[in-house]
């Protein structure tokens, strides 16, 4: 018989070279300079400059109203996305699987679009808009609808990363507390939550960037009134528009700041999530 | 405490997974639920529970109705097949999580927590796992710490869903050994769920039959193997040799093959039932049958001799069983390809228009030639 090693598509020396040096051109290109730009164009004009432009006025109103919209859209997001994980992971009902198309829809429209459809519901020519305004209630253009349109964008984050995994760890474990006489509230602190705390953790991070990066349905609903409703992101346009490049950058590497804490916090969760699913081998004696 | 199932009936969407059940579970007897997967027993172990909600019917603790109750408030034991144990628990934490979710006014001091955990885990033998997590433990041992959580509220009740379907064959004779010797101990009531028929046979009291979500028969085990009331049951209940033919002037034929039968018949058509050692294997054949049969494959694994042995001249949907014992094995000496004969001492027929199988038995005289005899 004719005998040959099979060949992997890795085994030959030139694809993986080609792979890993395109792969690294991109990286560099692509992810490494503009943030290296982003930190030497801040820094171009000194520290002195960088910290002056940081506290400016209106960018730390801006830092201000950027973390504010967070501190409300993750915690909003989170209770949402529990509840909604737990109804389709723990009950049969007729539309469920409809329910798990629709939480994507977010993610499916682009952000520019959603904030327009805010804008033509809740405006104050709106159908509800101009309902709400008839009582002196104002949406759009302030802080209530910044925060509306960041929760639409950033909710299906923690909804999407817990189903799958309460779907795989099943309903058992809670089927075995109820038995052993839990109340629902004991259940889900006892039983569900530390199960899922890790992957809830990893929704909330990549909530909270979200919500704090987020722009195009922003910029459709805030008005970009300096002082009053401009976030951290709306708020580098309108400084490289008025020619401020250093103060555009400065605030940018804010942003980036952000960007890479949530990036290694987001690695240490993933590392937790491993270890909790591997088996604690280490911890086991031979008895 | 008694468990009563009155007409308890259950669907999923088109599926009929319980059809008006009825069953007692006397005071401190141990029930096993035997039947193919998909037969609804799990479903009614669950339904007992509270896990599950019945369309109809009623469930009764010692004549308390507790159709309407919680799973909370029912008390009882429950052991999933799985385990279901908290994963990120310790052994000793899953064990006290019954006593640790009790409201503030009846919690036991956690002292007396420990000390009660302490108790059950030296009970099923696993004290020096009290630290370890679920991960850690082989599945014999997670079995024995889910029966100790469960046993954790001292239930009156234990149900058990396929209790030992996941373990090794060794492992699985030891814990149902001990299940029994507890369950005689703290004399509570059990129905555990099993697709195992000789799982069922060696641990019950009672055993009750089910099948496309009825239930067949509840008898002891050895009513239960000795006189099955449907073919259903017989069927299920080990390996059985079937002979099908015409009945003709009391000979059944098929083939070169045939049987004749000492006592009448109704049906034209007709199966004869054999269990593996209702039937002697002979040289030669014998006034009332003549079965002719080829060794097919010899297994000398267990108490007795296992022949596998396919039919000549006739024929048989499954490959026919004998057993024979190890002297008649070293007399013998059958070897795969020997052509022998089978006689029936007994056997079961079915008659149209009855569920009952009816025995059927040869009198002494009509066989054993001595010469014959292997």
């Amino acid at each position: 018989m004719h005998q040959r090693r099979t060949m992997r598509a890795g085994d030959q020396p030139w694809v993986k070279w080609t792979l890993i040096g395109l792969a690294l051109a991109l990286t560099i290109t692509m992810l490494v300079m503009p943030l290296v730009i982003i930190f030497t164009q801040a820094f171009s004009g000194g520290l002195q400059t960088y910290l002056g432009n940081l506290t400016d006025s209106y960018t730390l109103h801006a830092i201000g109203l950027t973390l504010f919209v967070a501190a409300l859209t993750v915690p909003i997001n989170l209770v949402f996305g529990v509840f909604l994980a737990w109804l389709v992971t723990r009950f049969e009902f007729p539309g469920r699987k409809a329910l798990i198309t629709l939480i994507d829809i977010p993610f499916a429209v682009s952000p520019v679009v959603a904030g327009l459809l805010y804008l033509l519901l809740y405006g104050s020519n709106g159908w509800l808009g101009s309902w709400l305004a008839d009582r002196d209630v104002q949406l759009m253009f302030s802080w209530p609808g910044i925060v509306m349109v960041t929760v639409f964008v950033t909710c299906p984050f923690v909804a999407r990363e817990l189903i799958p995994l309460m779907q795989q760890q099943g309903r058992e474990e809670e089927e075995a507390g109820v038995v052993l006489g839990a109340t629902g509230w004991q259940l889900f602190r006892r039983v569900t939550l530390p199960n899922i705390q890790w992957a809830l953790l990893y929704g909330v991070v990549l909530t909270n960037a979200r919500a704090v990066g987020e722009f195009g349905a922003v910029s459709v609903v805030s008005g970009n009134i300096r002082g009053e409703t401009n976030t951290l992101a709306l708020h580098v346009e309108l400084l490289y528009q008025d020619y401020n490049v250093v103060g555009a950058f400065a605030s940018a590497s804010l942003l980036a700041g952000i960007a890479l804490i949530t990036i290694v916090v987001k690695s240490f969760v993933e590392w937790r999530q491993a270890r909790q699913r591997a088996p604690l081998d280490d911890q086991s004696d031979n008895r | 405490m008694s468990i009563s199932i009155e007409g308890i009936t259950k669907r999923f969407g088109s599926f009929q997974a319980l059809d008006n059940i009825s069953l007692e579970v006397p005071d401190g007897k141990l029930i096993g639920l035997l039947g193919p997967s998909g037969s609804g027993k799990t479903t009614l172990l669950r339904i007992i529970a509270g896990l599950e909600t019945a369309d109809s019917g009623r469930i009764l603790f010692q004549g308390e109705d507790v159709t309407r109750l919680h799973v909370r408030e029912r008390r009882v034991g429950f052991v999933f097949q799985h385990y279901a144990l908290f994963r990120h628990m310790t052994v000793a934490q899953n064990v006290a999580f019954g006593l640790e979710v009790l409201p503030a006014k009846e919690r036991p001091k956690a002292a007396e927590i420990r000390q009660r955990v302490d108790t059950l885990l030296e009970m099923v033998q696993l004290g020096h796992l009290a630290n370890r997590y679920p991960a850690q433990l082989s599945g014999g041992q997670k079995q024995r710490i889910a029966l100790a959580r469960a046993l954790s509220m001292k239930p009156q009740i234990l149900l058990l869903d396929e209790p030992f379907g996941a373990l090794d064959a060794k492992v699985r004779k030891d814990l149902r050994r001990w299940l029994r010797t507890l369950h005689d101990e703290f004399h509570f009531t059990s129905v555990f769920v099993t697709h195992d028929q000789e799982e069922a046979l060696e641990l019950s009291d009672q055993v009750a039959v089910m099948s496309a979500g009825k239930i067949e028969q509840v008898d002891s085990p050895q009513r239960l193997y000795a006189e099955p009331g449907s073919r259903f049951v017989f069927d299920f209940l080990g390996h059985v040799n079937v002979f099908d033919g015409r009945l003709e002037e009391q000979v059944v034929r098929q083939g070169e093959a045939w049987v004749r039968l000492g006592e009448p018949v109704t049906s034209k058509e007709l199966q004869l039932y054999m269990r593996s050692h209702e039937v002697r294997l002979q040289s030669m054949s014998e006034a009332h049958a003549h079965l002719p049969l080829r060794i097919e494959s010899v297994s000398l694994v267990g108490a007795e001799v296992r022949l596998e042995l396919s039919p000549i001249g006739w024929e048989s949907a499954e490959p026919w069983e004998v057993g024979i014992t190890h002297a008649q094995f070293n007399n013998w000496q059958p070897k795969r390809g020997d052509q022998c004969y089978a006689v029936p001492r007994v056997a079961h027929v079915i008659e149209e228009g009855s569920g009952a199988p009816r025995t059927l038995r040869w009198q002494a005289g009509e066989m054993d030639d001595p010469a014959a005899m292997i």
